[in-house]
């Protein structure tokens, strides 16, 4: 019912490129999500799925039909918006409803439809308030009402949740995979945070500069990042690169290190620096470490660790972990 | 930090603010007083503040001249030349604010620059295209003007209204399948509507208070208030309290207009600037 598949799409804003060629086939009912740093063209590479900006050149199918020139109501998607993009001057009930009556469904299947999506959503008690009325949290749960309210062949998400607090983000990242489970419709995810997007894919796509670096599984992507760039850009805290002596006596031009996999000891290891920032936080602990010969390097221990800032410790990598790149930063 | 905005910084504006406003009333108040003095008290000098109230000033005007057919002018040339405005300019700021191109500011801007002209520049060629139409001196001939002169700022300040309505609105409504003419009706419009209300009351009084092509264009038949106005300002003669009296019941129905849109026309003026 939603699969989506990308030919060669490219996309320039004037003479600016900004998508150059990308090629990308989405699963019917899969949940993926678009990934990258801050103007990589996550938001465009979304907009032209949705039709609402215009392919430069390539085709856009959705389930085998050619809507590369269809207009946005024509190709069957719910988008949600980052500022939320509710109707203001509507009820929460005439927000829900109005993807309902553009379609021409008669009042009483409307009025069901709003409300049983009113429930699923928790807004029951809201439906005659207008979105200025409502917290940051509420509004979200207005535009996915809009957007679930009817059956479309796959929802868009453009960073939905970067406007709520921390504690709201949890909440809200695990009700949108539960509404994945149980919609079991396709969902493309655009966010710029690793975390979000770890947690919710089914597949992620990594993006930088308009290309897409990586397709993959969350654990395959952090397993087997294709190069430097995706190294480094999935994980937190970032990977630690290395490329003095100590790589090539590992056998690359460049290593990669992740945080977790340190071992750290206060008497004996392969590099030997000075604590320079120690982050407790109840379950983990992030050391900054000064070393001698490899510069600063992030490790993460338990939260047990007793080393503070000050302290000398010695860092060894743990030897099978280790991330080796070329000189064109490929993985091998 | 947030400026602290004492007691007396308050109390000065409150003066200054009132004492502008008595100043740009003043002339109004005393037109409206004069209007009820004999000529002779008109020209007093000093003035008279004291007078014998008269309403002859006001049955002469009336039975020297149509006020009626005056009145029913303006109001159809200010409100059919605003509503006929309306009608073009929403669909092309509506394009110009969320289907922008390169040359939207340009044209924008050329719009503007045919404000800057002065219209006299352009009396012959509008007078003479009017007279080969057959429309001279006719209701129809002033509005199509009227509604041309005024275009610009109407398209102005809707473009400028229309701008601040975030676009992911409208993109919201295509993504659920409003067709464009569903988009325009059931969300720009509602959104833009303390805006559209402002822009028309403003151009209604720009419309009322017009006198250059009123003047230039009418004879008899189309002739509004601002004409009707002129007729009693002779070179000879007292004319004072007429003249007043004549003035002050040309600009009652916009005032009285005025005064119950307060609100819409102060957050017109300001260009929602102000939230
Ligand atoms: N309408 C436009 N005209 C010109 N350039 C644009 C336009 N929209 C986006 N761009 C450019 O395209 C690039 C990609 O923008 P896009 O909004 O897709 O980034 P993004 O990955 O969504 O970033 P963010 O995480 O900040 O939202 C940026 O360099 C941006 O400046
Ligand atoms: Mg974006």
């Amino acid at each position: 019912m939603g699969k989506i598949h990308l030919e060669k799409v490219n996309k320039c804003f004037g003479d600016i490129e900004v998508i150059p060629s990308i090629d990308l086939e989405i699963e019917d009912g899969e949940f993926v999500v678009f990934v990258g740093p801050s103007g990589c063209g996550k938001s465009t590479l979304l907009r032209l799925i949705a039709g609402l900006e215009d392919l430069t050149s390539g085709k856009i199918f959705i389930n085998g039909q050619d809507v590369s020139n269809s207009a946005p109501a024509k190709r069957q998607l719910a988008m949600v918006f980052q500022s939320y993009a509710l109707y203001p001057h509507m009820t929460v009930y005439k927000n829900i409803a109005f993807p309902l009556k553009m379609a021409g469904i008669d009042k009483s299947e409307i009025d069901k439809k709003v409300k049983a999506a009113a429930k699923v959503l928790n807004l029951t008690d809201y439906l005659e308030r207008t979105p200025g009325q409502l917290s940051g949290g509420q509004r979200q749960r207005v535009a996915i009402g809009r957007a679930i309210v009817r059956q479309p062949s796959a929802f868009l998400f453009d960073e939905p949740l970067s406007n709520l607090d921390a504690a709201l983000r949890v909440n809200m990242r695990v009700e949108i995979t539960d509404l994945h489970k149980q919609l079991k419709r396709t969902m493309i995810y655009v966010t710029h945070d690793q975390v979000e997007a770890m947690t919710m894919a089914d597949r992620i796509v990594v993006l930088q500069a308009g290309n897409v670096e990586q397709f993959g599984t969350p654990l395959d992507i952090y397993n087997n990042p294709i190069n430097k760039f995706v190294a480094g850009f999935i994980g937190s805290p970032k990977m630690n690169f290395i490329s003095v002596h100590d790589a090539k006596q590992l056998g690359a031009f460049e290593i990669g290190i992740r945080p977790e996999h340190m071992n750290i000891s206060k008497t004996e290891g392969r590099w030997r620096g000075v604590v320079t920032v120690a982050e407790h936080l109840g379950s983990d602990t992030f050391l900054h470490v000064k070393t001698e010969g490899i510069g600063t390097i992030v490790t993460r221990g338990d939260g047990e660790l007793n080393i503070n800032y000050g302290d000398i410790v010695y860092v060894t990598p743990n030897l099978n972990k280790i991330y080796r790149f070329n000189e064109k930063g490929l993985s091998f | 930090m947030a400026r602290k905005i004492t007691i007396q910084h308050q109390l000065g504006f409150t003066l200054l603010a009132w004492f502008l406003g008595l100043l740009m009333f003043f002339p109004i108040f005393w037109m409206i007083l004069t209007s009820f003095k004999t000529e002779i008290d008109a020209i007093a000098s000093p003035p008279l503040v004291v007078f014998s109230v008269t309403l002859e000033n006001y049955i002469e005007v009336l039975s020297r001249s149509n006020y009626l057919k005056f009145f029913s002018n303006s109001v159809i040339i200010a409100g059919g030349s605003t509503l006929l405005a309306l009608v073009v300019a929403i669909p092309s700021a509506w394009a110009m604010a969320f289907s922008p191109t390169r040359h939207t500011k340009n044209v924008l801007m050329w719009m503007l620059s045919t404000k800057m002209m002065p219209p006299v520049g352009v009396l012959v060629p509008i007078y003479l295209s009017l007279k080969y139409m057959g429309l001279l001196d006719t209701r129809f001939g002033l509005t199509i003007i009227m509604m041309l002169i005024n275009l610009p700022i109407i398209i102005w300040m809707l473009y400028t209204y229309f701008k601040e309505i975030p676009s992911e609105i409208l993109e919201a409504s295509r993504m659920d399948g409003a067709k464009l003419w569903q988009e325009i009706i059931f969300v720009l419009l509602p959104m833009a509507l303390p805006g559209i209300a402002s822009t028309m009351l403003l151009n209604i009084i720009l419309a009322w208070n017009e006198a250059f092509w009123t003047l230039n264009l009418t004879a008899a038949n189309a002739a509004t208030l601002t004409a009707f106005i002129a007729s009693y300002s002779s070179p000879e003669g007292l004319f004072w309290a007429k003249l007043s009296a004549a003035s002050t019941m040309a600009i009652a129905p916009i005032l009285i207009l005025g005064w119950f849109s307060q609100k819409q026309l102060v957050t017109g003026l300001t260009f929602g600037a102000v939230k």
